[in-house]
Parts: C-alpha cells; structure tokens; sequence
C-alpha cells in the first residue's frame, strides 16, 4: 500500500534543465572557459515555460541550459583540450617563477593548440547551412580586419581576417554576386546573393576604433576564432566552386603588368601578395583558363501548376539581373584619393567597371588620371582644378545609387558641388500603404523607362498622392454618424434658437425657406451600410477574437499614422523649400 | 709636480749638478751629525740645527733606503720659527700634499736647480736647503707633524701644535699677528695674495710663480706637468696583424680534446626523458590555422536529421532609409522628436541612432558605437535564449463573425425623429402610457412632464417638488395612472388624459381603496390622499416610505406596485403595494444586498430582485427564491425582462450588457461588451425581437433578439443599430430608454434634459 512517495522535482521538465553553474560544475570549467565552450559550439540558454516548476519553486532569474546540449558537451574533445591549457598556464607560472626560462621556452613551444574544424562541420552540416550563417563572420571579421595591430587581439589574427575577407570580397567580384550597395551612418551595407542565399555584411568606415572600455574583448576574440574558421572553410569551397585557385592567385596577365610597376615600392614579396590582392583591380587565377565563360542557358521545366505568367515573371527578372551584373561594363573609372577606394573599387569591379586609381594611394593601379578612355572620375571635393572634358566629374554616391537602382543613372544630380538626392536603402521594401519617399518613386519611374517628368508635374503628382492617402485615412476610420451628427447639430440649434424666441414670447416668425434637394450618393450609401455593418458585426465579437483583431488594427493603424506623418514632415519640407526658392528668385 | 721650463736641459746636466749638490751636502751633514749627538735638546742648537736637518735625509738617500724614519728623524726640531725661504719650502710640500700628485725625484730635482738658477736666492745655504728634500715625494703626509688628519683646532688651546716622531712636542711658531697687523700686511705686502697659512704648522708660507701657475692649472682642468701630451699615440697590443710568435705559448689542455662525461651524462638523461615522453620533442609549427580544405566535401543527411532542434541566430534587421547617410528629409528629427529621443530610455527608443544628414561621403564620421553593436550582437548569439514562436497571421476580417444584416431584421428604429425639450434638469426615467399615445417623464427639476407622443408636445406639467428619480404608467389599458417615485415618496397620478371612461375607471380604482379600510395603519409604509391644490394637479395618492425611493414598477395587471429603496443596512428595501386594497407589504425578511432595481415576470407569479451582482428571482406564491442569476459585472445598473419571461437582460456600470436565458443557465447566455461607458437603462421591446441599451457614452444600441419557441435554438442576438444623439453631459449620457408599446420606435431620456424619440 501506498509505496513510496513521490519527490518533487524529480521528474517532468525539472529534470530536462539545468542552471549553468550547475553544468559548469558538471563540465569542470571554468565560466570562462564554459563561455568559450558555448560559443564554439553554438550551445545558448533555453528558457523554459514554467519557470518556478524548472527551478525547484524558487523564482530567482536563472540561466538555464537544456541537459541534453550539456550532455553534447561533455565529450567535445576541445573541453580536454581546454584543461591542457589550464595546466600549461600553471606550468607556465611555476618556470617562471623559478626563473627556468629554458622550461619557459620548452613549455610555450608545446603550447597546447586546438582546431575548430569539427566543430564548424558539426554545427554546419551542409555547406549551405554554413553559407546562411555567414553574415555574422563576415561583420566580425571586416571588424577584426580594420583593428589596429596592437593590443586587443593577436596580430595574426587580425592578419587573418584581413586576408580571409580579401579572399571573400575577390570572391564576389569574381562571381559578380553583389546585388545591393547601402552607405548608412554605422558603415557600408553589402548584400551579395552567394547560391541563391542572401548575404549582407557591415563594413565599418575606414578609422581608427576608439575602443570601449566596457566590451569584453575575450568573447569577441573567441567568436572571431569561429568565424575565421568558417569563413576559411566557406572561401576555399566558393573558389573551388568557380574553379578559381585557393589559396587565391593572381592571374597571371595582371601579375605580371602589376609587378613591372610597384615591386620596388614594397618591401616583401609576401607582404605585397596581399595588398595586390586587396587592391581588388586585378582578376583571378583559374584552375582551367577559360577566356570569358559562357553562361549556360538554363533549361526551361515547365512545372506543372505553374502558369506561364509567373514563368515570365521569373525569366524576366533574371534577365534583369543578368543586365544589372554587366552594369558597369565598358565604363572605365577613375576614383581620386579623397574617395573610399575599397568600398569603390569592390562595388564597380562586381559589376563589370574598369577602375584605377592614383599610383600613391595604392598598389594596383592601372590606368593613370590622363588616360583619355575614363569615362567617369569619382571625385568628393568642391571642385576641382584640372578637368578633362571626355568625362563626368561625379560624387561617389552615384556608383551606389546606381547598383540599388540596377540601372545607370543620369549624372546631372550627382556632379561636384551639387546638392545630393538622398541615399535610399536598397533594403526596404515597401508595401501597400506603406511610405514611399518620392526620389524611389523617381526611380522607379526611371527603371520603367519613363522619362523623368518636368519637377512641377512631380509635384502635382505628388499632392495627389498626398491626397489620396488623406482619403484613405478617411476611410479607415470614417464615421459617417459625424456628418449626422453636425446636421443633427444643425438642426438642434435652430429648433433652440425657435425655442429661445418663444420663451422670449416672441411670435414665431414663419418663414419657408427653401429646402435642399439631398444628393444620395447610391455607392456611397452602400459602403456607408457596410462600413456600419462591419462596426456592429465587431460589437459581437468575442473578447479574445477582439483582443486580437484590436491589436492588428492598433498596429495597421500606427502604421499608417507614421506613413501620415512621413508625408506630412515631407511636404512641409517641400514647401519650405519651394518658398525659399521663390525668395531667391526675387 | 714641480716640473716647470726645466725639460730643456739634458739628463746628463742634470745628473752633473746632482753629484756635486750630494757632494756638499754629505760633508755639511756629517759635521751636523757630530753636533747633533752632542746636544740635541737644547733649543738654540735646535735652532741651529735646524738648517742642517735635512742633510740626514740625503745621507739615508744615498743609501737608497727610503724609509720614512730617516726621512722623518730630520725634522725634530721643525716646530720653531723660520725664514721666509724654508718656509717656501714648507709651503711646496703642503701644496705637493693637497694636490695628492706624484712627483718624481728627477722632477725634484729639475725645480731645485731652476730654482737655484733663476731665484735671486742663491747662497750655499740655500742649495742646502733644497738638497734636503730632493727625494721628498708627494705622497708622504706632512712628515714634521705626526698628529695625522684631525682638525687643527683641537690644539688652539695648546701652546703645541702636535709631535714629532720622537713623541716630543712641536710648538707654535710666536706669532705676534693681530687683526691690524694682517690688515697691514694685507694693504702693504704684495705677495698677500700668495700667501697661504699652513695650519699643520701653523707658518704662512708664500707661493712661487710656478707655484701659482701649477695652482692655475689644476684649476682649469689640465695636466701639472706642461709637456705631458696627453693625447699620445696608443700601442694596440692586439690587432689585425698576425703575429710571428704566440701570446702564451702554453701548450693546449687534455679536456678539450677529451670529451666531457658530465655533458655525456647530461644528454643521456634528455634522451632518456624522451624516450620516456618525459620531455617531447620539439613540435612542428603548426601553421594549420590558415590551412582550408573542403570540408562539405561529404554531406551525409544523417548529421542534418541531428540538428532539427537546431534554431539558427535570426539575422539582424536590414537598415531603413533612416540609417542613410543622407536620408530623405522627412526621416531627420525635428526638435521635439529629438528632445523625445534624448528623454527616452535607451531600451525604449524605437531607433537606436539619431539620422543624421551629411552632404558628402567625405564628411561621414566613424559610427561611435559600432564595436558596442558587434559585441551585443555577440551577446545576443551565446546568451539569448532562442524560441521558435508562431507567428499568428490572421486576416482580420476572418475574425468577424458572420452575421445576418440588419437589413433583413427591419424594423427597427433607425433615425431620430423628435425631440422633447421642456425639462431643465436631467431626465431620469421616462414611461410610454399602454396606449403608446402619451409619454411621461420625470426630471430633476421636480416636475414631470406628459407630452404627446406623435406632436412633441409637452400637455401637461406637474410640479411635484422633488427631484424625480422614477415614473411608471399603469401598464392595464383600463385605467390610466401614472406612478412617481421622488425622495421617499411614491405619488400616484392620474393625469386624465384618456377617454372619460378610462379615467373615471382609474378614479375608480383610487377611490375604490377608500372603502377598504387598511387594517394595520401602523405599518413603516403610510397611505395618503392628496389635497388641495395637489389634487388639481392630478396627484390622488401619496405612499409615504421610510426611506428615499429609486424605483417603482407595476405589475402586468396594474394592481400591484413594486418600490426600491436601496439601503444596506436593512431588510426594508423593496415594499409591494396593492393599490386597490392601499396595503403594503415588505416580502423579505432578510438583507441580501444592495438592491438595485426589481421587476415582475409578465405572465408567472414572479418577482425579479437585483443586487449588485446578481439577480434573484422570486416566487410570489411559493414564498421562495428559484433562482439566482450571476451577472459576471460589477455592479447591475438596470434590467428588464422578456415579455415572454424566459430571458432576462442587465446593464451594468462596468459597460456590459448580459443576457440570461433562464432555461439554459444561471450564467449569462451572452455578454455584449459594446458600450465604451456604463449602461444606464436597458429595455426589450413588447412586440418586435428587439432590445436596446442606453449608455453614459451618449448612445443607444438597439439590438435584434429573436427568441424561438424551440429550446434548442439558442437566441440570435444581433446589434442592428446605434443610434447617437444625446449631448453629453456632466460625464452622463443617455439615463433611460423604453420601446413604445406597439410601434419600433424607442424613446431614450439624457441628461442633457431632453427626450428623443428614434423611430
């Protein structure tokens, strides 16, 4: 009878979760060295839904760890390796204390080390697996890369994130994979479609850090060591995939025109591979030299249930990026040393441009300033002095402005000293009823084909636009009742003001007035009828069903106040602008 | 030291001079010797020896035995006075001694033969004198005086000055100086300047030329001796060229050749150790961490069906045209959205960068905060726990429910059609007469008012003197009497405003009461007529309560009366008063509440109480409660009953309307939440399936009920119509609403002291 009594917390989901000391404890880590563990193996916390029951009534705030993940941890080879380190830092300590320094130097020789590869094939199966988490590495290291060589981390580490997203940024020249370009006020925004998976990656501008104090610099450095490996991994199976040599080589065209000029400026031959290499100006190495590869035409699979339009649709949007990927083709560019030359460089080199620069900004150049055949210099300055009369004098803005637009823009808007249109992120994409600023209506018209229209036109354009959102506030939130209400008013205030005139014993003056003829809009009154049905339908909602359907609303509706007040900020801009304008005039 | 213009003579002279100097001097000093033996204390042969002292030396010289006794054995008697030469000499040693130099004899030598040559002082005494010293060298301490280093003021108090080597006393020289003396000497005595006070022997001796010159030199910095070249070639003993002849010519040792067994001994044991594995071998540089491979290069599918719980990291949100370095205008901040931002806790912003404008690329800034983004991203990645949370993507529209249009539930009023002004005060409750000709309402001006239905017009006013707080007509046709409740009274009225036969039938039924004597008079409850002028007006009965009274209602038939009184603290709430009889009488005993409002079933003896919240429901008859209603509100503000009797309905202050069916459940059968503020009356209709509620927000919601003879069927409710049209005021919107009897029109009393009839 009875039998034994049952314990608390020893069943249910008390048992599939563990507090990280416990599993610290279990693991015989130190926190340092569990992070560490964690972040290599992309182990995080799980929060479990009944927190109290998980956490043996208590309610303190606990991380808690699924058991099985620390399980998974428990024979990860790099957890012995971990503790070899332990012990080579105490060893470590114990020479030098005695002042050994031959152990001291025997020890650091044998300086425990260990690999990531594993790891990076166990948490990335498949190598598209790895290619959609990439966006991170490639932040860290466009990070690591612009560190300077002293103090916070290894230098060859930063060495390696240098070569690594050199060896990426060739990459995507090389497959011309970049699709959009954005400069935002943290960095440079790319976006490259690499096997059909978007990729975007942060690249800081070109400054010293400023390093912050309080930034734990040890994790960083550990996410670094993941992201090297991976980013390793993914460059060699890219390059191999476009049959391009890894490590990567220079072709051997470029190599040799590159070497006759700068090989007694730099000091190293091994030093200089590099830079050549990041200059981005030349062309890769193939292992099969194919002159210009033909791209396949794609077959075409009718797929069943797939109606001809959306093939179309399809076709013609490849065709559209094939047009974009040749954008820059056959215009050659010359960038000024006050222009970000990479960021340049990479973006026209990825669609096709010649580009060159001056000899002393950077190995690689090919073309000098008087060369007749540029098309486009690419100049930030006021002015400038010296102008040949065979090629545009334009803000760099436009080479971006162009990638996101997929199409070559007129250069009037961009030339020096002109005021810029705004730069446009590439990334959103708007919606119905969503705040469409007018320059990407602009553009879309120019992507169309249509011939940009006289600036008062746009403005007409505009205020229609304008006025069509008002209207459609008005039918979100249109009450017909009001309208009744003020007739209702009216109404009630003449009969007040009869009412006064006879309690004031005044005879009523009878006067016929003419009455008005009321014209009834018979669509109008429909929608009215159904906007009013609409309305009590929703009186009978259930509470949890208008719960919801109130917070769809809320959020609909907030989203179109912000449009509202977008296109309200932008026409008092307007017109301020505009009166500014007729001031100047007169 | 003393080597002055010297140099130009050769050795040879110099050795000449010597040997004859000796000569001399060796045959003065044996003669001195001979006296010296004979008389060595008395003072005056000290004197006259004096002289000849140093002519010892130069014996002991010659012998080459350099002892210092010898030297020192001269200078007994050194403690008296002197001339001026000796102490010159005197004064040449103290200099030797200062500058600590070493002075070579033939130096000696040199400067007394220049001295003899050059000096005015040439007598053969003098040559003696200076013979005396000739091996005298520079490192011997002042050799008269044997009291060593001490400060010499020790022996002021002393008439000596210190010992000779024999232990004997050297005595201060006389010295007869004051102050004016010196003085004098200092004015008059040209070689002051080079006269120096030999305190160790107390004498002041004066420097030679040479002397001052040696003086100056060493103060500049320079060699004593003039001719020493001190920038002399050096001799390399070692240099590039090979040598004939070896340095050593010691032959090699057997070590070097042998080879060592503590160094055998050393590498044995290394080698033991790793062969042990004590030590390991150096490891090869392992340059692996650059080092790629094609590591997808097997995919198996087996790994991937690991990894389903897997979530990967969502990806950071992509940047909007706010992030642009030059972002269309209308995404900047103005100065309010920006002083907004800068309030705003950094959790709360809905951006965490303020847009900025740059007209240039060149002008764009390092982003500050970008390392912190990267890091919190890295946070975001190993810290945060990950949820797979579904989105839920609704089509709003699919969330209504489908109901039947209210066009198809016509009739029901739909627009206001009148208006009855009259009152000055908020119009608490309104009645419709059963004939649905006459309308009577009650305000807080302390009138109640009779107005025609179809012409808005006000018949009849009665003054009553009291705030109204409810009316109810008579619901039988036969008579026509008006009920009023106002503070603690319950007038009944008879207004007269029907056929003659109907008001003499209800005079009838007032005066009826007359014959029927109440039995207990003494009841909380007392019956009156009215008088005078009252009596014109049309007020017949006045029912005296003990307390204030909220509410009356008739009863279906027309003979019984219902008044609340709300009070908490007793069971007098509800009295029922049988006009005809003019009794009255309490049906409960007990307190159950705050009663709100009470109600008669309209065919079944029974009786509706409701409190707070709930409803009670009474059986007249039994004498027992048979059910007990939850409203689920706070606080019942109203209620009306079916005429079919089966469905109750309750407004309540907190905005909610339920609908009780009293065969299904205790519970609401429904509860409409559509009113923004409290439901102040709420009324069915006699004929149509309608039912509308009045609400402080201003409006009427009229609402299709259908309720089908088939208990299965559940009732359909459908609001078909709002309807707006009381101005709010003072926070209260509309406080009464009834249906008129047979038309779907609906009257709705507001606080803004007007009546409005929908239709």
């Amino acid at each position: 009878m009875g039998g034994l009594q049952k314990k608390k917390f020893e069943r249910g989901s008390a048992t599939n979760y563990i507090t990280r000391n416990k599993a610290r404890k279990k693991l015989q880590l130190s926190l340092p060295d569990f992070r560490r563990l964690c972040i290599l193996k992309g182990i995080y916390p799980h929060e479990p839904k009944h927190k109290k029951k998980v956490n043996k009534g208590s309610t303190a705030p606990r991380t808690f760890y699924l058991v099985k993940d620390i399980r998974f941890l428990l024979h990860e080879p790099i957890v012995g390796k971990f503790r070899d380190y332990k012990v080579f830092v105490r060893k470590l300590k114990k020479a030098y204390g005695k002042t050994e320094w031959s152990a001291v130097e025997r020890l650091r020789e044998n300086k425990p080390t260990y690999k990531l590869d594993h790891i990076i094939k166990e948490r990335y199966p498949s190598f598209i697996d790895a290619l959609r988490d990439i966006d991170d590495a490639l932040c860290m290291c466009f990070l690591f890369s612009t560190f300077a060589r002293t103090g916070k981390c290894h230098v060859q580490t930063i060495q390696l994130c240098r070569r690594l997203t050199v060896e990426w940024m060739n990459y995507v020249i090389a497959a011309r994979a970049l699709r959009k370009v954005f400069i935002s006020i943290k960095g440079i925004y790319y976006q490259a479609e690499v096997m059909g998976q978007p990729i975007t990656w942060l690249v800081p501008y070109q400054f010293s850090h400023d390093h912050p104090t309080d930034v734990d610099y040890r994790v960083m450095a550990t996410f670094t060591e993941l992201y090297t490996t991976l980013l390793g991994f993914i460059n060699f199976r890219l390059y191999h995939s476009l049959n391009l040599l890894y490590p990567p080589k220079l072709d051997s065209k470029a190599a040799s025109e590159l070497k006759e000029e700068d090989e007694e400026d730099f000091a190293m031959n091994s030093e200089c591979y590099l830079e050549k290499l990041s200059a981005l100006s030349a062309s890769l190495a193939r292992v099969v030299s194919t002159a210009e590869e033909e791209e396949a035409e794609l077959d075409q699979f009718p797929v069943e249930g797939e109606d001809m339009e959306k093939m179309e649709a399809r076709e013609k949007e490849q065709k559209q990026q094939e047009a974009q990927k040749k954008l820059f083709e056959g215009l050659k560019f010359f960038l000024n040393r006050e222009v970000p030359r990479e960021s340049l460089a990479f973006v026209i080199r990825c669609f096709g441009g010649e580009v060159s620069w001056d000899k002393s900004v950077c190995i690689g150049s090919t073309y000098e300033v008087t060369d007749e055949t540029i098309t486009h210099q690419i100049v930030d300055r006021p002015n400038i002095d010296q102008q040949y009369i065979n090629r545009y004098y334009i803000q760099p803005q436009w080479v971006y402005d162009c990638v996101n637009a997929k199409i070559i823009l007129p250069v009037e808007d961009y030339f020096l000293g002109v005021t810029l249109p705004p730069h446009l992120s590439p990334f959103v994409e708007e919606k119905e009823g969503d705040y469409v600023p007018p320059e990407k209506m602009k553009i879309m018209a120019l992507q169309r084909g249509e011939k940009p229209a006289n600036e008062e036109e746009e403005e007409g354009e505009e205020e229609e636009e304008e006025g069509e959102d008002e209207e459609e506030e008005e039918d979100d939130d249109n009450d017909d009742d009001e309208e009744d209400d003020e007739e209702e008013e009216a109404e009630e205030k003449n009969l007040k003001k009869m009412e006064e005139q006879r309690s004031q014993g005044k005879s009523l003056q009878v006067k016929v007035t003419p009455g008005k003829v009321k014209v009834e809009n018979p669509a109008r009154l429909e929608q009215e009828e159904k906007a009013e049905e609409k309305r009590l339908a929703i009186m009978m909602m259930k509470k949890k069903e208008k719960y919801l359907y109130d917070k769809i609303m809320f959020g609909k509706k907030r989203k179109t106040r912000e449009a509202n007040k977008l296109a309200a900020k932008r026409k008092a801009y307007d017109d301020a602008e505009k009166a500014k304008k007729k001031k100047a005039r007169k | 030291m003393e080597e002055s213009s010297g140099s130009m003579r050769s050795s040879k002279q110099r050795e000449e001079m010597k040997k004859v100097r000796e000569k001399t001097a060796r045959k003065r000093s044996k003669e001195e010797e001979e006296e010296q033996d004979q008389d060595q204390d008395q003072d005056q042969d000290q004197i006259f020896n004096f002289n000849n002292k140093p002519a010892e030396e130069e014996e002991e010289d010659e012998d080459l035995s350099d002892s210092e006794d010898s030297v020192y054995s001269g200078l007994e008697d050194s403690g008296s006075d002197s001339e001026d030469d000796e102490d010159e000499e005197e004064a040449l040693d103290a200099a030797a001694d200062d500058d600590e130099e070493e002075e070579k004899e033939e130096q000696a030598q040199r400067t007394e033969e220049r001295r003899r040559k050059e000096g005015g002082v040439t007598d053969g005494k003098e040559e003696q004198k200076k013979d005396e010293y000739e091996h005298d060298s520079s490192d011997e301490e002042d050799i008269r005086n044997t009291v060593g280093n001490i400060p010499m003021e020790w022996y002021r108090d002393f008439p000596h000055i210190g010992y000779d080597l024999d232990g004997k006393k050297i005595y201060k020289p006389i010295r007869n100086k004051d102050e004016l003396d010196d003085f004098l000497d200092k004015m008059e005595n040209p070689d002051y300047w080079r006269t120096v006070h030999d305190k160790q022997t107390g004498s002041d001796i004066i420097l030679s030329d040479d002397q001052v010159e040696l003086v100056n030199r060493l103060q500049r910095g320079q060699f004593g001796d003039v001719n020493f070249n001190e920038y002399q070639p050096s001799v390399e003993f070692f240099s590039k060229d090979v040598m004939i002849h070896p340095v050593t010519n010691r032959p090699a040792d057997k070590r070097s050749f042998i080879p060592s067994l503590i160094e055998k001994e050393k590498v044995s044991k290394l080698v033991h150790a790793i062969k042990m594995g004590w030590i390991k071998p150096r490891r090869v540089e392992d340059d692996s961490r650059g080092r790629y491979y094609d590591l997808w290069s097997t995919e198996d599918s087996s790994i991937l069906a690991k990894h389903k719980m897997h979530l990967p990291a969502p990806k950071i949100p992509l940047p909007g045209h706010q992030e642009s370095y030059n972002p269309p205008p209308e995404y900047l901040f103005t100065d309010e959205e920006r002083a907004l931002w800068e309030q705003q806790d950094p959790s709360d912003r809905k951006l965490p960068f303020v847009p900025v404008r740059f007209s240039s690329l060149r002008q764009v800034p390092a982003f500050p905060r970008f390392i912190h983004e990267r890091f919190e991203r890295c946070l975001d990645l190993y810290l945060c726990p990950r949820q797979r949370k579904m989105r839920v993507n609704v089509n709003p529209e699919d969330l209504i429910p489908k109901l039947p249009k209210p066009k198809d539930l016509q009739p029901f009023p739909t627009t206001q059609s009148l208006v009855y002004q009259g009152h000055s005060g908020l119009v608490r409750s309104i009645s419709v007469s059963p004939s649905g000709q006459w309308l009577a309402s009650g305000s807080d001006d302390g009138s109640v008012r009779f107005w025609e239905v179809r012409s808005s017009r006000c018949m009849k006013t009665v003054q009553v003197g009291g705030a109204v707080k409810s009316v109810a007509w008579n619901p039988n046709p036969s008579v026509c009497l008006l009920a009023v409740a106002l503070d603690s009274v319950v007038l009944l009225l008879s207004p007269s405003l029907a056929d003659r036969q109907v008001v003499s039938a209800s005079e009838r039924l007032l005066s009826g009461q007359d014959e029927v004597e109440p039995a207990e008079g003494a009841g909380p409850v007392t019956w009156g007529e009215a008088e005078g002028e009252e009596l014109n007006q049309g007020i017949r009965l006045r029912i005296q309560h003990p307390k204030a009274v909220h509410q009356v209602v008739w009863h279906t038939k027309g003979d019984y009366l219902a008044s609340v009184m709300p009070d908490h603290s007793s069971h007098l709430q509800v009295f029922i008063h049988q006009v005809s009889r003019r009794r009255s009488q309490n049906p409960f005993r007990r307190n159950k509440g705050l009663v709100q409002c009470v109600s008669f079933h309209p065919v079944r003896p029974y009786f509706f109480v409701a409190t707070q919240r709930s409803v009670r429901i009474y059986n007249l008859v039994k004498q027992e409660m048979t059910k007990k209603l939850q409203a689920n509100s706070k606080w019942i503000s109203s209620m009306a009953v079916h005429p079919g009797g089966d469905h109750v309905i309750c407004g309540s202050y907190d905005c909610r309307l339920s609908w009780f069916d009293l065969d299904l459940s205790t519970k609401p059968y429904k509860m409409l939440r559509h009113h923004k503020k409290a439901v102040r009356g709420v009324a069915y209709h006699r004929v149509y399936p309608l039912f509308a509620s009045a609400s402080d927000d201003g409006s009427v919601i009229i609402c299709h009920g259908t309720v089908y003879n088939d208990l299965l069927q559940n009732p359909l409710i459908v609001p078909v119509k709002v309807l707006r049209g009381h101005v709010i005021t003072h926070d209260l919107g509309v406080l009464d609403v009834t249906f008129h009897p047979t038309q779907p029109w609906i009257f709705s009393s507001g606080a803004d002291a007007t009546i409005r009839l929908f239709t």
